[in-house]
């Protein structure tokens, strides 16, 4: 386990200023299917997508922090992202976290990344090589990455539907043993893709629903969020 | 350069606007920022700064709409500018953490219309209509100009906040409206002038000829001061 414990929390911080603010991680498009109308149904989407889109996201992240090859993962990343739109905002997630953390944790490898991928990488990859610059393990940032992908849709759902913050808030505290599943099982894969040098040991589990709605989403003419 | 440092870079990284120069050593087009509530006028001023300098500047603007395309698609509709020079960020029903708290968007923004039609003179952006208190990061724009109308109320003034205070344009527009709504302008300027000191405040109206002119005479100035390099904040100069 890592000793650089503030580091963590800055980097988990919903407040750290890489552009997450904008995305609801498909909340939006649930809340107007009437998928997320409450509570209940809030952490029923967001276990749906720890499981899918946040377990990848994980494996990806602990990978690139583990030192994996970051352009390999990024077409690993890909390959598991069908919906052009979602490959569209990973990336642009991507560069503005590197844009931050570049500021932050200036890093060779970072700076390498910009220049040579001006379009930017897969979020998760970066969150995974900004983690490895700020000095974290890839179990670290597996639970980042896990807390990411419930965090944004929680606070997503407060903004839409004025749901209780207490109440969302504590979706996500009863979420806690489920990511902390995530990140090992994420942090696993990483170990053996490292071990192997094979992308084939990610995990590729994938939200069909997810993939869809974020499509149709990104050509509805009045939205609050970008995704 | 730090001589301790193990390894140089051969590029140059801009994080924020700090950095006046682009990775290829010239100057990078001035940002201007326009905040202010809802429908005081914002995309107007917009549209009426592009008209008045487009002929001599080379300008781009990025609007912030808040949850549609109205901004930017009224510019493109008014053919201000072509339709590469606007950009338009999404701000997930929160313009101010857009321009101030996490600025990654719009910076992405201008640096892409900077590279896609550079190079520019001049790039505006304009913030979803907000409250009070909202104004722009030192990291994304080099000057703000902070818009309020007579309608909405003339106490706005002697209210306050870190807009109408700290911007360093305060424009008070539909001045023409003022008769209809009973605002009264000598009143909106003395507070302003306690507010704000010696920083500028224009009165304009848009529907008039060539209203748009106090705010235009604004920006140049700042654009010759920051081609000349010298300071571009007016509580600087
Ligand atoms: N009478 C009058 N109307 C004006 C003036 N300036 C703008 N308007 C009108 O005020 C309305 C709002 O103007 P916008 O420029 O869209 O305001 P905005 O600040 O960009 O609004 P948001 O982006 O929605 O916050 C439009 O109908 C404009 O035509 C003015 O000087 N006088
Ligand atoms: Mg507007």
């Amino acid at each position: 386990m890592s000793t650089r414990r503030t580091a963590l929390l800055l980097l988990a911080d919903g407040r750290f200023p890489a552009g997450a603010h904008a995305h609801s991680g498909g909340a939006e498009a649930a809340v107007r299917a009437g998928r997320i109308d409450g509570p209940a149904t809030l952490a029923a989407f967001c276990r749906g997508r720890l499981h899918t889109t946040g377990l990848v996201a994980a494996a990806l992240a602990a990978a690139a922090c583990a030192g994996c090859d970051p352009y390999a993962l990024d077409a690993a990343a890909d390959a598991r992202t069908p919906t052009p739109a979602l490959r569209d905002t990973a990336r642009k997630l991507g560069r503005q976290l590197l844009r931050a953390a570049r500021a932050t944790w200036p890093a060779p490898e970072l700076h390498a990344v910009a220049a040579t991928r001006p379009r930017g990488l897969h979020q998760p990859v970066v969150l995974g090589l900004t983690a490895r610059a700020a000095g974290l393990t890839p179990h670290d940032v597996a639970q980042a990455a896990a807390y990411d992908t419930v965090s944004s849709p929680a606070t997503a759902a407060v903004r839409l539907l004025s749901l209780d913050p207490f109440d969302a808030t504590a979706v996500l505290a009863g979420l806690a043993d489920a990511m902390d599943a995530v990140a090992a099982q994420a942090t696993a894969a990483a170990e053996a893709v490292l071990a192997t040098g094979s992308t084939d040991h990610l995990p590729a589990a994938s939200a069909p629903l997810l993939d869809i709605t974020a499509q149709q989403h990104a050509a509805w003419p009045v939205r609050l969020f970008a995704s | 350069m730090h001589l301790d440092h193990p390894e140089t870079f051969p590029h140059r990284h801009t994080w924020s606007s700090a950095a006046p120069t682009l990775p290829d050593g010239t100057r990078r087009a001035l940002r201007i920022g326009l905040g202010g509530p809802v429908g005081s006028g914002k995309t107007a001023t917009v549209a009426a700064l592009c008209r008045a300098l487009r002929d001599r500047l080379s300008i781009a603007v990025v609007t912030n709409d808040i949850y549609t395309r109205e901004d930017a698609d009224f510019l493109l509709r008014n053919a201000v500018l072509p339709p590469e020079r606007i950009a338009a960020v999404e701000t997930g029903a929160c313009p101010h953490t857009a321009i101030r708290d996490d600025i990654s968007a719009n910076l992405e923004a201008v640096e892409e219309l900077e590279e896609r039609t550079g190079p520019l003179d001049l790039v505006l952006v304009e913030s979803g209509g907000d409250n009070l208190t909202a104004t722009f990061s030192t990291g994304l724009v080099d000057a703000q100009v902070f818009v309020i109308d007579v309608a909405a109320g003339d106490d706005i003034p002697r209210k306050g906040g870190p807009g109408v205070t700290t911007a360093d344009l305060l424009v008070v527009n539909k001045t023409d409206l003022a008769p209809y709504v009973g605002s009264d302008l000598d009143g909106m300027a003395r507070d302003a002038k306690a507010q704000r000191g010696d920083l500028p405040v224009a009165f304009t109206s848009l529907r008039g000829e060539d209203g748009v002119r106090p705010v235009a005479d604004w920006v140049l100035e700042r654009l010759a001061a920051w081609t000349a390099g010298r300071p571009v904040r007016a509580a600087a100069v």
